[in-house]
């Protein structure tokens, strides 16, 4: 398999990381160690540099007037945006664009020109509402949220939790159960997505959810009531865990190669501390245990790059990618984690403190572990494939 | 925690008790003397003595004349909740965050 990046890649790679280290970095000198947002004006001007730079929107499929960048073009930038103190969650800040919710490249054209164009033009902002207080991991039957259909309106009531977004969105994706006759329709394909604007009455966002991750809240909605007019079914009714499930697999290969970009630049932390700081008459970088660990580090680092560009080729290649994907993100959040672990123990007492920012990616890690489908939930769709669809 | 005020009493804003205040990372709340809320702030990683520095700004500025505080290493987003909560329950921020340029989130806690 040849990882060799072509001669347009290397020059979009050199590029991002310039900009990162140039244009980003220096503004979290003055910023709070913790902050997820930059002053309006900077985001402005480096808004208007990634545009500049052909950039913006990088994710955006070419059809809705992106870039038109393959999986692993994107899958090296998104490595390269995350080297920074905020880098996991809000790499370069947003300034790069976002695509919004991939499900609504499915919508109706009106859904479009109502949600997915104003979104991309960032003029509105969308959530995506899954996992509920009754679980996360297996959405297409832990969902009790209801919706019945009253004429042209469906009636939604139920609750959302640990949704990010939510108390800002000007729509959000919503999943709800819709038949339970226990049919065809049964568990996974008795659950409908709609667009709702949250403005909507009964659409309630209850409380702030504190996490690990200080810089952003997730929050806990309710839906009281509500209705939604008919129009705003996404795909067909009763078919929506379809949707949900295919972005679940799409979205694992850029949440790994965010989490392999903060490790890499912990390691070249470590390194550069490793071969400064003394102790007992020589240098970190000249002791076997410390040596060691910078070893480890970098076959998790190889080891984690290694998945996520296969996965990111097999999905350029049309291939099936749901193993690779699902290999990618465990690998790479898991050796994401280590690799900041050993980074902080080198630094001793400086890596727990916020003037570095091993602190913050060390918490902000171990949710990445979590996020979009556990380490568990991951091995078991690879154990799916290895052991054959018939197996039960 | 979630969904819940400073649950403290008010306390006379003064350099004594800026000063006795912990080095800790933080929340806070400024009143009037009739415990009008006039600004929610925070003790962030910059603060060189956290709630104690923060406090102690405070005072110099003169907005209020009471306080309470919060320690949490969820400062950021402990700092947004308190926010979101007075604008549920009063319709606007406190006159000390109206230079706030970025949104503040909806929130309808349960009563």
């Amino acid at each position: 398999m040849d990882f060799t990046l072509t001669d347009e890649q290397q020059l979009i790679v050199d590029t991002v990381r310039r900009f990162v280290a140039e244009e980003v970095v220096p503004l979290e000198a003055d910023l709070d160690p913790d902050a997820g947002e930059l002053d309006p004006d900077d985001h402005a001007r480096l808004v208007a540099m990634t545009r500049e730079m052909g950039f913006y929107g990088f994710d955006i499929p070419e059809e809705f007037g992106g870039p038109g960048l393959d999986v692993t073009t994107r899958a090296l930038m998104a490595i390269e945006m995350s080297q920074h103190r905020a880098g996991l969650y809000t790499p370069c800040y947003g300034t790069f664009g976002g695509a919004g919710l991939a499900q609504l490249f499915e919508a109706t054209e009106e859904q479009k020109e109502r949600y997915l164009y104003p979104t991309l033009r960032g003029e509105k902002l969308g959530c995506f509402a899954l996992t509920e207080p009754s679980g996360g991991s297996d959405p297409g039957r832990a969902i009790q949220t209801r919706g019945h259909q009253d004429g042209d309106e469906w009636v939604l009531n139920g609750a959302k939790l640990y949704i990010s977004g939510a108390d800002k969105a000007d729509y959000a994706l919503v999943f709800a159960r819709t038949s339970d006759d226990g049919g065809a329709t049964a568990g996974r394909n008795g659950v409908t997505a709609f667009i709702v604007e949250t403005d909507t009455p009964g659409f309630n966002v209850r409380r702030v959810v504190h996490t690990l991750r200080s810089t952003r809240y997730a929050t806990e909605i309710s839906f009281d009531e509500m209705r939604v007019p008919a129009e705003n079914v996404l795909g067909e009714v009763n078919r929506g865990f379809a949707i949900a499930n295919d972005r679940l697999s799409r979205q694992r290969i850029p949440y790994a190669a965010g989490c392999l970009g903060v490790a890499i630049k912990a390691q070249e932390m470590a390194i550069a501390w490793a071969k400064e700081r003394e102790v007992f008459g020589e240098r970190l970088a000249e002791k076997q245990s410390i040596q060691w660990m910078l070893v480890d580090n970098e076959i998790d680092i190889r080891h984690a790059r290694w998945c996520i560009l296969e996965a990111a080729q097999a999905a350029d290649r049309n291939d099936r990618f749901r193993t690779e994907a699902a290999m990618a993100k465990l690998v790479a959040t898991e050796a994401s984690g280590r690799v900041v672990d050993r980074a902080m123990q080198i630094h001793g007492g400086l890596g727990m403190t916020k003037d570095l920012p091993l602190e913050r990616w060390y918490r902000e890690l171990r949710i990445r572990r979590v996020g979009e489908g556990p380490s568990e939930v991951q091995r078991l769709i690879m154990a799916r494939e290895i052991l054959g669809g018939s197996f039960k | 925690m979630g969904g819940l005020a400073i649950a403290k009493p008010w306390v006379p804003l003064t350099a004594a008790a800026a000063a006795a205040l912990p080095a800790q990372l933080g929340v806070y709340e400024i009143a009037d003397a009739d415990g009008t809320v006039v600004r929610i702030g925070y003790a962030g990683g910059r603060q060189p003595f956290g709630l104690r520095s923060a406090l102690a700004a405070e005072v110099e500025a003169g907005l209020g004349t009471q306080f309470r505080h919060e320690a949490t290493h969820g400062y950021l987003t402990r700092w947004e909740e308190l926010l979101m909560l007075h604008r549920a329950a009063h319709g606007s921020l406190p006159t000390g965050n109206a230079d706030r340029r970025t949104p503040v989130g909806r929130l309808r806690p349960l009563t």
